[in-house]
């Protein structure tokens, strides 16, 4: 008897833990974390193409040392914070990374700007490909920051669906992730004045 | 217990008003409508001319047949108010073009209206085919003659050239051109053998209460492992019951080594060769290249 007891114990354990997401929970955490990945290793390409864009606009606009020059400490600024995948539920740590970011976008869509005024720069090959290479980057970054996004909300609204928010509540204590939102200046286009 | 009944309440409150969340979240998100896609060369904008196209097909195809990667190639008459880049990443994230495990599947977009148009390269040919050589090709091959007009012979070089770059990339083969399972089917049998021997020492003169636990038992650990099962997972239950009275009906000197033979015949195959053309479920990161004529 004390056998079948202990055998019904083992049947009904598992139903509540796959039932109540003890596994899925996991699952989606690990798709957050993949994610965030993603969108770090985005960023670390755009932070690679800068030197090589720097040195290209610095042989034709002479008279840019400035923008260059903010074009480079937004650079440092942005590699020097760095979120790891444990850190993601701290929106203060996520604050700063995004305004570095954000800095760094908005130091380069500057850049882009002042360069409209160089057309033998515009016409070098070495910078058309830099320019093809840093779009398509962009385009990556907002890719992986939708997907990252994504992936937040879903595991944001599992931990607190009811019956898996009990099982977070009880056994995982799975802590919510902050998002990362566009950067405020992203989203106004820099204004050309001649 | 009024109180108990009161969150139940809210509980129901929530899945109902969640559930409607959910519909009314989908509603703006398909703004712009996804073609179905039943060829390589989709010309809903009337760009090309049926020389082109047949042309175009029969080549695509040919190097879908040798290398395995897709190139799909898709003109609209207007995006609509959409963003170029946004649209094509949901176009290919709907179609799935290239195959799975290797993604490496292209698609060349034209936004007839606009006067846009967009490469769209998968993770597994970003390595030949990058932003850089995908920005070559619109800025150095297609553009040129679209702004002549000449859109068909536009397109047709613009392939060629994709083409080109990833010719040699991957190699058809029967790994890599089908989908492969997505279950784990090795782990459902390897607890299978345990449960069913752990039942079969446990219960060995208690038939029916066997079956029961069998019965119980298999469908949770089919949801485990193979949740996307749904629905066919009840079928599961007369099998562990089946199970159950067998292993509990064996003598008690066998202390386990039962197969179950019950997960056998999952997964599920797509066959994107022979006719139409159907995406292998490639994956894609955003990697390409934009241009306007």
């Amino acid at each position: 008897m004390k056998r079948i007891t202990l055998l019904f114990l083992v049947a009904l354990l598992s139903v509540v833990l796959s039932g109540c997401g003890y596994n899925s929970l996991q699952v989606q955490e690990e798709g957050v974390f993949k994610a965030w990945a993603d969108v770090e290793s985005t960023l670390q390409r755009r932070a690679d193409l800068i030197p090589n864009l720097v040195e290209t606009v610095k042989g034709y606009a002479k008279h840019e040392q400035e923008t260059l020059q903010a074009v480079i400490e937004a650079r440092s600024k942005a590699t020097s914070v760095q979120v790891s995948a444990k850190d993601l539920n701290n929106p203060a740590m996520m604050q700063q990374f995004q305004a570095a970011q954000g800095g760094l976008s908005a130091a380069l869509s500057k850049l882009m700007v002042v360069v409209e005024r160089y057309p033998d720069l515009k016409a070098n090959q070495n910078f058309l490909d830099l320019q093809n290479q840093l779009e398509g980057t962009e385009n990556r970054i907002n890719v992986a920051r939708q997907r990252f996004n994504t992936a937040v909300s879903s595991f944001n609204g599992a931990i607190r669906q009811f019956p898996a928010s009990l099982t977070n509540k009880f056994l995982l204590h799975l802590d919510r992730k902050e998002y990362f939102k566009a950067e405020e200046g992203a989203k106004v286009a820099p204004k050309v004045t001649f | 217990m009024k109180s108990v009944l009161k969150n139940l309440k809210m509980e129901l409150l929530t899945v109902v008003l969640s559930v409607t969340v959910l519909f009314f979240q989908v509603a703006p998100l398909a703004a712009l409508e996804i073609p179905r896609l039943d060829s390589r060369i989709n010309d809903t904008a009337k760009m090309l001319s049926g020389q082109t196209k047949t042309g175009l097909e029969t080549l695509l195809a040919g190097f879908e047949s040798t290398d395995s990667t897709q190139i799909v190639v898709l003109t609209i008459p207007s995006l609509e108010g959409e963003v170029l880049e946004e649209y094509s990443m949901r176009v290919v994230e709907a179609l799935g073009i290239g195959q799975k495990g290797s993604d490496n599947g292209a698609l060349l977009l034209v936004a007839r209206d606009e006067r846009k148009l967009r490469i769209e390269v998968g993770y597994g040919l970003e390595g030949s085919l990058t932003d850089l050589v995908a920005g070559r090709i619109v800025g150095g091959v297609i553009v040129p003659r679209f702004k002549e007009g000449k859109f068909d012979q536009g397109i047709h070089d613009g392939v060629i050239a994709m083409v080109d770059a990833v010719r040699g990339e991957f190699v058809a083969s029967a790994a890599n051109t089908k989908t492969g399972n997505d279950s784990d089917p090795a782990g459902l049998i390897f607890i299978a053998i345990f449960a069913f021997s752990f039942i079969g020492r446990v219960l060995h003169n208690k038939q029916k209460v066997a079956a029961g636990v069998g019965a119980l038992a298999s469908p949770v650990m089919g949801l485990m492992f193979l949740p996307q099962l749904g629905f066919w997972l009840l079928a599961l239950i007369p099998l562990g019951a089946l199970g159950g009275l067998f292993v509990s009906s064996l003598s008690a000197s066998s202390g386990g080594g039962f197969y179950s033979g019950g997960s056998g015949g999952f997964g599920r195959s797509s066959g994107g060769f022979g006719g139409g053309f159907s995406g292998g479920g490639g994956g894609f990161g955003g990697g390409g290249a934009s241009g306007g004529w």
